[in-house]
């Protein structure tokens, strides 16, 4: 056979694609589901980062991480919530929300921003994650917004005071490595321990990520240097969910949740 | 090739004519995921796994391959290998797939995948491709687990994780070296590594 016709090339090169791309259609399908759970569990692990109850260290020695970390997880929650603009309860959560669900929000919430839009808080959906930890109250809410390369993202638990934060944790898709990439280090989020959001007043002012150093302001954190750009964005990323959590903040302050 | 020498076909890409020592190919990796043995012993698998498979396949289809789009099927079989590589780690060992990050996904442009296939593979049955593809990727495997070794060790005072320079070192002033985690001492590593294979094995050195 003339394997180096044109008829013969064009047949081989159809078939071969068709081929493999079915093999990988059915592979990615088969595996879908597992892979959404390492997303969901990890999602989850984050969660509990910032809450102060994860240890990666104990996690990684369990047998299965991913169990560990669900029942870590479900052990310790109280409740895991919805809430709009305005502070209300929407509704109940089934599943921690993913980044793509954070992304949905985060386009309402600019998107409200550019128009002065009111009306549109009340169809926000905002997760809060509600653990009991010894008896304290923790209340964990994420935040999502652009970094240098690509998404940045991250959770903030506040303490029942919804002013102190109790931990952070930052995660993020592209960022420079060994520059902004830094957010997602415990030596760039441990410090978020003990800040707080509202200024003495009671007034707003929330978490700033301090060029040269915050030296010890408690609103503020040491930016990374060389990572100027991820380190702002990340401020901007925080006081904007922030602001639209304000609503509800206050009404937890004021024992109306 | 009925007379094929097996035991050459397997020791050679080891240590003879180690594929990352000697033909200096897949530096790039070399580098970057030699941090941590955990990480070096994925990567040195998923590519033994890679290059095996691939020349195996590649080797059953030799006769029926056009010569003129040889390159592109060689490139399309290697490709399948490496996304499903990619989706199993994804699926059954996250966290190393989160840290091999772009690197299994490199794996396509590693140079010793299409090497082997086109130096042996093209011209060869199918088990001894695959033993071949074997052998060259645990060639690769062996010198990113040395090199891996070494800077776990100096680097982070680790093996595999698990801690082996004892804390009293480090309350007496021990401390890990940083410089050795930066891809620049992977380089040097690998150098004395050449060094030492080149000093044993006199036939390599240029007169």
């Amino acid at each position: 056979m003339n394997t180096n016709g044109n008829t013969y090339t064009v047949i081989y090169s159809a078939v071969l694609v068709i081929l493999v791309a079915a093999i990988l259609a059915y592979v990615s399908l088969a595996l879908q589901p597992r892979q959404n759970d390492n997303i969901r569990v990890e999602t989850m692990s984050k969660i509990l980062t910032a809450a102060g109850l994860y240890n990666t260290e104990e996690a990684e020695a369990a047998a299965d991480i991913n169990k560990f970390t669900i029942g870590l997880y479900n052990d310790n929650l109280q409740a895991a919530i919805y809430v709009n603009g305005n502070g209300e309860k929407t509704g109940d959560m089934k599943e921690v929300a993913g980044t793509s669900e954070l992304k949905a929000q985060y386009d309402a919430m600019r998107k409200i921003g550019d128009n002065g839009d009111e009306s549109l808080l009340k169809g926000l959906r905002l997760p809060v994650y509600i653990f009991n930890v010894n008896g304290q109250i923790i209340r964990v809410v994420p935040c999502y917004g652009a970094g240098l390369w690509g998404p940045i993202w991250g959770y903030l638990a506040f303490t029942e005071d919804m002013n102190t934060l109790d931990g952070a944790v930052f995660d993020h898709k592209g960022e420079t490595p060994g520059l902004g990439a830094e957010i997602a280090l415990p030596k760039f989020y441990e410090p978020f321990k003990g800040k707080q959001i509202l200024d003495e007043n009671g007034d707003f002012v929330s978490i700033s990520v301090v060029k040269g150093g915050a030296k010890g302001d408690i609103h503020g954190v040491d930016a990374i240097s060389g990572g100027t750009i991820t380190s702002k964005a990340l401020e901007n990323t925080m006081r904007t969910w922030l602001s639209f959590y304000r609503p509800y903040f206050t009404n937890v302050i004021n024992g109306e949740e | 090739m009925s007379n094929t020498n097996w035991k050459d076909v397997i020791l050679t890409p080891i240590f003879k004519g180690n594929p990352v020592t000697v033909l200096v190919l897949g530096i790039c990796s070399t580098l970057a995921v030699t941090v941590q043995l955990k990480g070096a012993f994925v990567m040195g698998l998923s590519v033994m796994i890679v290059t095996g498979l691939s020349s195996f396949v590649v080797s059953l289809m030799r006769n029926s391959i056009p010569n003129r789009i040889r390159i592109i099927v060689q490139l399309v079989v290697v490709s399948l290998m490496v996304i499903l590589v990619d989706q199993f780690l994804k699926a059954y060992s996250y966290s190393i797939s989160k840290t091999l990050s772009v690197y299994v996904g490199l794996i396509i442009t590693n140079c010793i995948v299409m090497g082997r296939i086109e130096a042996y593979a093209l011209g060869n049955k199918p088990i001894p491709s695959l033993l071949d593809g074997l052998a060259n990727g645990a060639g690769y495997a062996i010198i990113l687990i040395a090199v891996a070794f070494i800077r776990e060790l100096l680097g982070s005072g680790t093996l595999f994780g698990f801690r082996i320079i004892p804390e009293s070192f480090y309350a007496a002033g021990y401390m890990n070296n940083g410089l050795i985690i930066l891809p620049p001492m992977a380089l040097i590593i690998l150098g004395l590594i050449v060094w030492i294979q080149r000093s044993i094995q006199k036939d390599l050195q240029e007169k």
